[in-house]
């Protein structure tokens, strides 16, 4: 029997985290039954168990394939291994265990541990203690069920072992103590303490590490209450009735006292900048947007303005900040919107950039550069790589059988082609995926497959194409994402996708692309060709760098100075964690790396998915035409960051959400302190003489202050935001109790306290206004107006790990006090939701039927003059006409096709404004492909709809992952 | 709460005699008073029970790794389905929906106890899913409604409709 325990377990693997107390059960239990097992110990964010979407250590993997994550039932399971059934009253310790004990000690050793509260342990641990002291006092054993140790001492012991291990937290119990001692004296214990916890229970570091990355126990603490504590069933947002020690009280009102002197400015951004000696060099990107599209309130979240935050913040505290970003522009896509729109690539990418620009600019998304990747120095640094991997064996070359459209005289890339999907036999499929069915496709495999432009059919010819050796670099790779990942703050995300990636094995992946707009391939073998957008994109980061210094490599191949930040959506994770690293390794050109990738999960609008070609939900350059204010719509989409999770925008959330936290919370009681400070101390910042009560204020606000800095340096932006709302909060609360108002009318001892309450809060709110101007610039930058805050406040008080001084001290004059937020009214929201829920691109359907009902006769007569002209244009292209004669008879045609749609009661407008453009046959070449949708006849209307269809199978988190042809490996994970 | 899944239980097990039950603490935990005097505490400890007098030991596994699957399932139903938080719903839902991916029931082929309990205790959160949920998480939905069919289970909780067609086909995200 234990022999072939012993064969057989040599399979088992026992997944550990450093400072895990749950981890301790089973270690004793493994030396107790003597089961071998292979222990590896794994990072805290480490996902063992596939099925779990947060992490679960301890977990044993059995050599069947099955995972057990619950360290009780591994327990019992290792018990029985050794031939011991569980009975009841074990059973029944377990489940007490879990369900009452559990919670109280997590609660206890959070309180303990991260908020040095030890005094107010005894209250949070008595019930279960004194249950378990009175249980073992009623029986005559030695060990809680029996004369022998069972399992349930063994878990028991190791629940409790970081708390009871510090006599000084626990007094009384006796006969626990006394059970306490006797199960620790087992071998197997004292040696599973030592490697978890390295002997030192509640003092070792690696608990504390380990507390401060589960993220579930200080907003959870309504879930993990048992029986025995006390019942904590607040709501979201106060779950922190923190309870503060004496010395905390006592040393925030210590630093309250320290004031603004001898602490730095943040010194006034010079361009360009560049890394300094001894300075934290911070490099930040966001995902390159891509051009070809307005972005919506997803790819917003995703990327720009959570770098953006990122980005102030680190100034903020003294960092010297790089941000960069730009707009992607090659590709299939600007192609195809080019023809769409009747403009030429270029004129697409121009106009673009320029709407995105704007769009970011009226978020405050405050960009050190700003730029576009269809620049020389991309073409440079994209090139240079090129030839670096070249030179160095990590390019192979391979053919690759492609569609070729004789007519068109070029190989069909991905939606350049269409036709019958070889799964499903959907008739429309995509060359690269079918929408029918979703499977990924290779465009050769297309039955009856026609020339999206011309319809003609293509046929198929090899190509030459040029691969990146990704399986060469992968050990290189492995290496370096070791470091990275285990030193900087990847999002769980991030970090997964990129294992599965590497875990199933890199393959060679093409770069090269048979298109027209991209980055030229240099090698004379492949001159026709263009670099593959996944490939040249992320070298953006690089070559906006360079438009912006010609010092760019400063940061760019300086690993040693530089910590680089990627902020980008999950489906991106890729491309940034293992493709342009791949490129940047092999090119061995001392690059920096990313250090921290920040991955966002999706957006949804309201219950469903943003969609341009629906008109469902809010695009960045709608949002302006609601009336509400930039800062409130940034206040909103971070306090919905999709951080860790799915989030969904609502409108009747984002109402709720203004006018509870913005107006009723955080601008009620700035309001308030500044007002008191206007009306009854005629603008002067009032004497202040502390008492317990102030203190204990400010060490509330000092504490979440000190979270917001501990969160905020972890990237955790959502998490950080409700600390600024606490705040808002303890301050309300302390206003409410004193009553500054009441007192003002009082004696000369209550109108002292009255200024003092005053003082002291209209601090707070010059506080807030320093924390949100990450979040909010403009509003803070009001308050501070507002309350004529000395300028060094933005530098000092989030120096170190926070310093809450008082920074308007008593004499110094405030400004005017005015409002700062408006109550969004239901019938505004209702009239917004209705706006922007699905009506926008088919207007009102009444209307509509009405239309069409009138001019149902016009739109017979216009369709047949429509194909008449279109045959017409047909002839005079077979007959080889001049261009200007061709021109003119496309111009008459699309005049008409405007007409015909304007009949049927569409919207011609994107119609019309290529018609105008493309009437211009000086500037037509026969090659510009819109020319060529009309010339040939292929309807424009129907390359919209296409076109409208990719957008749609694209619609969020600022990605491209059809045109990366990626979507089926990263969409799903 | 619980005492309804325990007679529910005692049904489904065929026990002839109702015991009586009481319960303890603001968690109104359950307590059972078996007939030599000792007292059984806990909805898992005492469901565990229940099966082993009614002379049904497999459904709580049959081999060792069974077993402890079972119990994992089962101290996942009272420590993190029972009074979670509205936002860990969703997460518990994404979680059993991914395990049950290549699964019939919780402990894999074979129906147990773990079945029973987490279809008493998830039952709440499932009458409330809209259409569009259900489908989003499909597996589970699947095992939710074979549990809820499965002979002489599904006593004193009213039936949940499951569509058998899909509706939202195009929401493959």
């Amino acid at each position: 029997m234990v022999a072939s325990i012993f064969t057989f377990s040599c399979n088992f693997q026992y997944f550990i985290n450093d400072g895990n107390p749950h981890c301790v059960k089973v270690l004793a239990v493994l030396e107790f039954t003597g089961v071998k097992c292979d222990v590896k110990h794994v990072n805290h964010e480490e996902r063992v168990v596939p099925y779990l979407s947060r992490p679960a250590l301890p977990a044993l993997l059995l050599p069947s394939g099955t995972h057990l994550f619950s360290p009780n039932s591994i327990c019992q399971y290792l018990i029985e291994l050794n031939g011991q059934e569980s009975s009841d009253i074990v059973n029944q310790w377990l489940e007490w265990e879990a369900t009452e004990l559990q919670p109280a000690v997590m609660h206890a050793l959070h309180m303990v541990v991260l908020q040095g509260k030890g005094a107010e342990t005894p209250r949070v641990l008595q019930g279960p203690l004194s249950y378990l002291d009175q249980s073992l006092s009623q029986r005559t054993t030695l060990f809680l069920t029996a004369e022998m140790v069972s399992v349930a001492d063994v878990v028991l012991w190791a629940a409790l072992y970081p708390i009871l291990s510090d006599s000084s937290l626990v007094s009384g119990n006796q006969t626990l103590q006394l059970w306490f001692e006797r199960v620790g004296m087992l071998a197997a214990c004292v040696s599973a303490a030592q490697t978890v916890l390295q002997g030192k229970g509640l003092k070792a570091e690696s608990l504390k590490t380990y507390l401060q990355r589960q993220p579930t126990t200080h907003h959870g603490q309504g879930q993990v209450q048992g029986r025995g504590t006390q019942p904590c069933n607040s709501p979201e947002g106060d779950d922190d009735d923190c309870v503060l020690s004496e010395e905390e009280i006592q040393s925030a009102a210590v630093t309250w006292g320290k004031g603004l002197t001898d602490l730095p400015m943040v010194p006034e951004r010079q361009h360009p900048i560049l890394p300094q000696e001894g300075k934290r060099n911070v490099l930040v990107t966001s995902a390159l947007p891509y051009v070809n599209n307005v972005p919506h309130l997803g790819n917003i979240i995703g990327c720009v303005l959570s770098a953006d935050v990122f980005a102030r913040y680190g100034r903020l505290r003294g960092w010297n900040v790089l941000y960069v970003c730009g707009t992607d522009e090659y590709g299939t896509a600007t192609e195809n919107k080019a023809r769409e729109e009747g403009l030429t690539a270029q004129q697409i990418c121009d106009k673009y950039h320029a709407v995105h620009a704007s769009i970011y600019q009226w978020f405050q998304v405050d960009f050190d550069f700003f730029g576009r990747t269809t620049t020389k120095k991309q073409t440079e640094i994209a090139q240079n790589i090129f030839w670096r991997l070249h030179e160095r064996g990590f390019l192979l070359e391979d053919i690759v059988e492609q569609l070729r459209c004789e007519a068109c005289q070029r190989f069909l890339a991905d939606r350049f082609v269409e036709g019958t999907c070889p799964f499903c036999s959907y008739p429309e499929a995509r060359g690269d995926q079918c929408d029918k069915c979703g499977k990924l496709i290779n465009a050769v495999e297309l039955r009856e497959p026609t020339c999206k432009v011309c319809s003609q059919t293509p046929v198929v010819q090899s190509s030459k194409h040029l691969f990146l050796d990704l399986p060469k670099l992968e050990a290189e790779l492995e290496q370096w994402l070791e470091r990275s990942t285990g030193s900087g703050d990847w999002t769980a995300n991030a970090k997964q996708i990129t294992r599965s990636w590497v875990r199933d094995g890199l393959k060679p992946r093409c770069i090269t692309r048979d298109l027209k707009w991209g980055t030229p391939v240099p090698h004379p073998d492949f001159s026709d060709k263009v670099f593959y957008v996944w490939f040249d994109a992320p070298i953006g980061y690089l070559s906006i760098t360079a438009n912006y210094t010609d010092q760019w490599e400063k940061w760019w191949k300086n690993p040693q100075q530089v910590e680089l930040y990627n902020f980008m959506a999950k489906d991106n994770v890729p491309f940034h964690s293992v493709v342009f690293p791949c490129s940047l390794l092999g090119a061995q050109d001392n690059y920096t790396l990313v250090n921290h990738l920040v991955a966002t999960e999706y957006l949804n609008y309201e219950d469903t998915k943003f969609s341009k070609s629906r008109g469902v939900g809010v695009f960045g350059d709608m949002a302006k035409d609601t009336g509400i204010p930039s800062d409130v719509w940034r206040f909103y989409l971070l306090y919905l960051r999709p951080e860790g999770q799915d989030s969904a925008f609502s409108w009747v959330d984002m109402a709720t959400k203004n006018n509870s936290e913005l107006l009723n919370n955080l601008g009620n009681f700035i309001n308030r302190a500044g007002m008191f400070v206007s009306k009854f101390f005629e603008s002067c910042v009032p004497a202040m003489a502390l008492q317990q009560e102030d203190k204990r204020l400010l060490a509330q606000v000092g504490w979440e202050l000190k979270q917001y800095i501990n969160l905020m340096d972890r990237v955790k932006i959502r998490d950080a935001l409700k600390c600024i709302l606490n705040i808002s909060r303890h301050g309300n609360q302390y206003i409410q109790v004193n009553e500054p108002w009441k007192k003002i009318k009082g004696d000369e001892t209550d109108r002292f306290r009255s200024g003092t309450v005053t003082g002291v809060s209209v601090n707070v709110a010059c506080l807030l206004s320093v924390m949100l101007q990450p979040y909010m610039p403009t509003v803070s930058h009001t308050i501070r107006q507002q309350l004529n805050a000395p300028p060094s406040v933005t530098g000092t008080l989030l120096q170190g790990t926070g310093n809450f001084v008082c920074s308007l001290p008593a004499g110094h004059h405030i400004g005017t006090v005015s409002p700062l937020f408006q109550k969004l009214e239901s019938e505004q929201i209702e009239s917004l939701k209705k706006r922007f829920g699905g009506q926008q691109v088919t207007s009102d359907p009444a209307a509509q039927t009405a239309v069409n009902g009138a001019d149902a006769e016009r739109a017979r007569e216009l369709t047949l003059a429509v194909a008449e002209q279109a045959e017409k244009v047909r002839t005079l292209k077979g007959q080889k006409a001049e261009k200007t004669v061709i021109g003119a008879e496309v111009t008459k045609l699309l005049e008409l096709k405007k007409q015909l749609s304007l009949a049927e009661g569409k919207d011609p407008e994107p119609v019309l404004t290529k018609g105008k453009k493309n009437a211009q046959p000086a500037t037509t070449p026969a090659s510009d492909p819109a020319a060529q949708t009309a010339v040939n006849g292929a309807d424009a209307e129907r390359a919209r709809e296409l076109t409208l269809a990719v957008a749609e199978q694209v619609t969020w988190g600022g990605n491209k992952c059809n045109e990366l042809g990626i979507r089926g490996e990263t969409m799903e994970v | 709460m619980s005492l309804k899944e325990l007679s529910s239980l005692e049904k489904a097990l065929g026990l002839k005699k109702p015991n009586k039950y009481s319960t303890q603490g603001d968690r109104k935990v359950p307590v059972l008073q078996t007939i030599n005097g000792q007292a059984l505490v806990g909805l898992v400890t005492i469901a565990t029970h229940l099966v082993q007098e009614a002379k049904r030991p497999e459904l709580l596994g049959g081999s060792a790794e069974h077993k402890a699957v079972v119990q994992q399932w089962l101290e996942y139903r009272v420590t993190k389905v029972d009074g979670c938080h509205k936002e860990d719903i969703k997460t518990i839902l994404k979680d059993l929906n991914s395990y049950l991916e290549d699964k019939v029931y919780l402990a894999g082929n074979q129906f147990t106890l773990a079945d029973t309990l987490m279809y008493y205790g998830i039952h709440h959160v499932i009458v409330d899913l809209a259409v569009q949920e259900k489908e989003k998480y499909m597996n589970m939905t699947r095992w939710f409604d074979h549990v809820q069919h499965y002979p002489s289970v599904r006593h004193h909780l009213p039936p949940v409709v499951v569509l058998r067609n899909r509706v939202y086909t195009s929401g493959h995200h």
